[in-house]
Order: structure tokens, then sequence, then C-alpha cells
């Protein structure tokens, strides 16, 4: 694999460069909104490094598994052993591809059904052979095609973030990249929660809340800027637990350099995450998600919604009797059914 | 039995809105009392009108039986989220217009006598997006299922996660599957219902995953919208992409129930799903935990 990886290194990666526009830097103190864009372009350099050149660098011993033995093998998430610092973990992570051949393989890291199936069965797999769970995030998001939604796209996504959630095993995530929606949080349910410092992290991809909210996905950089996507941002709202410094010029620039600072990090957390009881653990995590989200509780009781009676036969001769005297109730939903619906595209 | 009117009189004052509702399936132009009467489904066409969550309430549960919990929990604003409109004030427009503080209800009641937790979205909240408020109490309501050993029931009608809340909103599926989870292994039965539409965060956690998955007829239920996937992807979708029967034929959903036969299906389920009362008496506490 690690000869692969070299191979890659050389020829995609100079022809990766040349196509590439220039990277913007960020310049701390501009317009907010130019320096979270930047990020967001960060995140998505193709030059980024993504979790087989990150482990090619941190750990020893890697071998990649395949398939979900239920329908096949997605190559936009990679999943197998490997050796980080002297602890045996597991690793899952997704795999954006360097050049157009690489990412039709891995479909532009957007992961199908088969991949979070995939992932499930090594996690579960680390959970029977006390082995940690590393996973590296990195998705623009879950793959949004007929053939997935067939598949069960978010049946795979909500048995994924449920098993992490209760996985009898540590766990680090590490956010690299994008973390794009639902299609990252299936692998990104930790017991502590990394991420790189140009990483992003977003419940919609922020081309997906313009168009949504603004009419036109022109305004991505406004939106990623109102949802405070960046890795920093998250680290305040709770999401992210630590944000790790990329090199001057960014993790493309000096992969070899981010991956050390990385894996520092996760054997720092490893050592950590091993000296707790499983059930103190497991506990402690569903302790984290359990707490995440903000809301009021008012003390004056919400206008009780009135449970018009079940018409039964009782009820419907009553209602004929009284259809007269009986209000309409005015918001049926009805009048709303010429808008579109409000969706989620992720 | 549908009123037909000539089309010359469909004026725009000859049919006011506040007695009448045009399908937006068959075009008809239905009366307003008289759609009530059948549950909000079209009788000429069979369109099932979206429900709010108290008429939802209403039509599912023995009357009277519902006590509702936690009614006070009200949206925050964690990221001063402003688009065209700043999020406090989406949020309290939709509490005007639905008298609901979030867009899911939640609470205990009774499904033809067995006691049951029940959470039900309302679609007219804001499109019943996903936020902190409706993620707590559905791993609350999940919670006190646990406890009391009742079945948990989730009617679903949403858009997803909400926007405004960002990566907190996305987090909610993780708090919800981590109380679902919970309730699994316990061996407490849930039943996941959707309606129109459930997509999004929502499908992809807790909507997807009951013991026993039921939809309404033609109701939209999907992860991607639809745009996206024809947009990104550049594929032709499939007829009928994205509805409960295209999640029927492809093994998501156990059975897609018309709304009239709702009531009924649900009370037979929980019939085999629900543990005989001697059997929940007779099983200790201690086992739930863990």
């Amino acid at each position: 694999m690690v000869d692969r990886l070299l191979r890659r290194g050389d020829g995609a990666r100079a022809e990766a460069a040349e196509a590439e526009p220039v990277v913007p830097a960020i310049n701390p103190d501009g317009d907010p909104k130019d320096v979270m864009w930047a990020r967001v372009q960060l995140a998505r350099n193709l030059r980024r490094p993504r979790t087989l050149e990150l482990l090619s660098v941190m750990a020893d011993d890697v071998i990649e598994l395949h398939g979900d033995r239920l329908f096949g093998d997605d190559e936009a998430i990679v999943a197998g052993f490997a050796t980080i610092g002297g602890h045996r973990v597991a690793v899952v992570g997704q795999q954006k591809g360097q050049d157009t051949e690489e990412n039709v393989r891995r479909s532009f890291g957007m992961p199908h059904p088969e991949g979070y199936r995939k992932a499930m069965r090594i996690m579960e797999l680390a959970e029977r052979c006390g082995l940690p769970v590393v996973t590296f995030v990195d998705v623009p998001g879950a793959h949004p095609g007929p053939e997935s939604e067939e598949r069960g796209i978010a049946e795979a996504i909500a048995r994924s973030v449920g098993l992490m959630t209760r996985l009898r095993t540590p766990i680090v995530t590490v956010i690299t990249g994008e973390g794009g929606s639902g299609g990252a949080l299936a692998i990104a349910v930790g017991d502590v929660v990394l991420a790189l410092e140009n990483a992003v992290y977003s419940v919609i991809s922020p081309e997906g809340c313009a168009s949504i909210l603004w009419r036109t996905s022109d305004e991505a950089p406004t939106a990623a800027l109102a949802m405070r996507m960046s890795a920093q941002d998250q680290q305040a709202l709770g999401v992210v637990d630590e944000v790790i410094p990329e090199p001057p010029q960014g993790a493309h620039a000096d992969p070899e350099e981010t991956a050390q600072r990385l894996k520092t990090a996760i054997v720092r957390e490893l050592d950590r995450l091993s000296g707790i009881p499983l059930d103190a653990l497991v506990e402690q995590r569903y302790r984290r998600y359990r707490s995440l989200g903000a809301f009021e509780e008012i003390a004056a009781p919400a206008p009780t919604p009135t449970v018009p009676p079940r018409p039964g036969l009782a009820e419907r001769l009553r209602g004929l009797i009284e259809a007269g005297q009986r209000a309409i109730p005015a918001p049926l939903p009805v009048g709303r059914r010429q808008e579109p619906p409000a969706r989620e595209d992720v | 039995m549908p009123v037909k009117f000539p089309q010359f009189r469909s004026r725009r004052d000859a049919f006011p809105e506040s007695l009448w509702t045009r399908c937006p399936s068959c075009e008809e132009q239905l009366f307003n009392k008289q759609l009530e009467k059948a549950m909000n489904v079209c009788p000429s066409c069979g369109h099932h009108f979206r429900l709010s969550a108290p008429l939802r309430l209403g039509q599912l549960l023995d009357e009277g039986s519902f006590e509702e919990h936690d009614s006070g929990l009200v949206s925050v604003d964690p990221l001063g989220f402003v688009d065209q409109k700043a999020y406090p004030d989406r949020v309290a427009a939709a509490q005007l217009a639905t008298g609901l503080n979030d867009a899911a209800v939640w609470g205990l009641g009774r499904v033809d006598a067995t006691r049951i937790a029940i959470v039900v979205m309302d679609f007219g909240f804001m499109g019943g997006s996903m936020g902190a408020v409706v993620g707590e109490k559905v791993a609350r309501a999940a919670e006190a299922a646990l406890a009391e050993r009742l079945p948990l029931v989730v009617v679903s009608a949403s858009g997803g996660a909400r926007m405004q809340e960002g990566t907190l909103a996305l987090m909610q599926l993780a708090k919800t599957m981590a109380a679902l989870e919970r309730l699994r292994d316990a061996g407490v039965p849930f039943v996941s219902v959707m309606s129109d539409p459930t997509t999004g965060g929502v499908f992809a956690s807790y909507a997807a995953m009951g013991d026993v998955n039921l939809a309404e007829p033609n109701a939209l239920i999907g992860f991607a919208g639809a745009r996206v996937g024809a947009g990104t992807i550049g594929q032709e979708l499939p007829p009928g992409f994205q509805r409960s029967e295209f999640l029927y034929s492809h093994g998501f959903v156990d059975r897609v129930v018309a709304r009239a036969d709702l009531r009924r299906e649900l009370s037979l389920l929980l019939r085999y799903l629900v543990p005989r009362p001697l059997d929940a008496l007779a099983r200790p506490l201690e086992a739930s935990v863990g």
C-alpha cells in the first residue's frame, strides 16, 4: 500500500498541483466572510492529505480490509488495522481521490451505504478484539444518488451513528478536511473529536444552505460564516474538543508535518482513553452527545395542543350535528402546501 | 363524495381559504369540514395532507389520554444565525402560526388502552426541522420509554436538521440514536411512522430505525434532496423515487399504511411488541440498565 501511495505521490500530485487554483492565503484581519471561505477552500484542497496519506506517515503495519459482506466494497471509505505510536488500532477514514481517475473510483469521496456498512463491520470487529478505533473524516457528504437511496444510505448512517454511541472501545475522531453533514457524523461519533486547523464541519454544505435560505448558491460564503463551520467555531460550540494547528501554508503544503502533529495528539488521546474503564467510557460518550445542543426550558407551559377527539362513530354523529358551531382550525397545514418542502440537501 | 364545480367559477374569492382547500394532487376543491372528517385525506384521490401535531395525536390516541411532557422547551440561537431573517424571528413566527413551542410534541398516551410514549412532529413549524429541542424531546421520550418500559412511537414529518442551529442540529442525530440504542438494548420496542415528508437528518436517524417502520402512502421519504441528487450526479431519477412505495419495495419500510388504518395497525402491532402486563411486572427494572 505504501508503494502505491508513493507512486501516486509523484505523478498524480504534480498533475493536481498544476491544475489547481492558487490557494488563497488567510488574512486573519480581513473580512470574516473571506477568512471563512478561504478555510473552506483549504479544507477542500485537492492536495490535502487523506486518510491513507496520513497513515503512511503516522502508522506502521497498515493493513486495509475490504467489503461490507452485503453488497460490495466502497473505496470512498477505507478501513483496516494500523499501529499508531505503539497502539494497535482499527482505522476508518474517508478517502477522496487526487486525480480524476481515482476520484471516479472513490466516488469523489462520497460514500455509498456499503462504505458505512464496511465501517460498521470493522468497528464491531474492533470492539470484539479490544482495539480502539481511530476515524478520519473528510467528506463533502454521503453519496446523494438514486442507488445510494435504494440501498438505504439513511439507514446506514443512522445505524453507524447508533453503533458508535454504544461501541465498547475507545473512539478517537479527527476531522481532517470537510465534515459534511450526516455523511461525516456517521463515522465521527467519538470519545474525543479532534479537528485540523483548516477543517470545517457543517450540518449542510454552504452551497446547499445558501440555495435554501438565500435562494442562490452564490451566497455560500455568507452561509459558511453564518453556520460557523470553522474548526475554531466548532470548538467554541463544544462539537470539537481540540484544534490541531497545521503547518503555516496549510496541511497540503507539508503533509508529513501535519501527520506528525496529528499523531502526537492521537497517541496522547489513546493513552488517556485506554485508562478509562469501558463502562465509564461509554457512559461519558453518552453524556457528551446527550448534552449537545442549546435550548431553554420556560416555566410558563406551552400552549397545550388541544387534542381533538378521535372521530369514532359517536364523534362523527356529533360532528354532523354540531358542524355549524365548531370552528375550523385555521392553520391547517394545507395552505402551506404550495411552497416546496424545506429540504436538507446533504 | 366530492363536490364538483365548473372551472369558470374558480375565481379567487369563490373558494375562500377558510372554507375550501384545493387538493394539490387532483386539484379538486375540497370543503374543509369534509376534509377534516376524512382525516385530511382527499376523498377523491386519496392524497394525504400534512397533519399538525395536535390533529395527529387526536387521530392516533384514545380520547383524552394524552399527557404532554416538556412543553416548555424552546429553541435558543446558539450561532446568532441570520439569513434573510434572524433565527429567533423565524421561531417566533412559527410559534405564532402553529401554537407550538417547537416542531415536536412528546408525551404519554394510550392506543386502544396500551400505554405508549409518543413523539409527533409538526411540519408547519419551520418545516419540522430538528434542532436541539426536537432532539431533546425525542431523547427524553426514549429515556422515559426505557424507564417505564413503554413502547415508543415517533411520527416524523420533517425536512431534516435545522440549518440555523448548525452542527448542534447535526449532533441531534447522535443524541437521539444514543437514546434509541439504549432502548433497543433493553428490549423496549420502537415504532417509527413516517409521514410526508421525512427527509435529511431525521430520516438518517430515528425515523429509519424503528423496530417496525410504517409510512403513509406517497410520503416523500429520502436522505438527499432530489434536486441535489439529480444535479450532482446527473442521473435520471427512477419513477416514484423517494416515495413510501419506493422505500417499501427496497426493504426499508415494513408497511405502507393509509391514514384511516394507521391507528388500527398501530394497535395491532403493539399487541405483539409489548410484553403482557404480568411479564412487565415480573421483569426486574435492573435488567434495563446498561
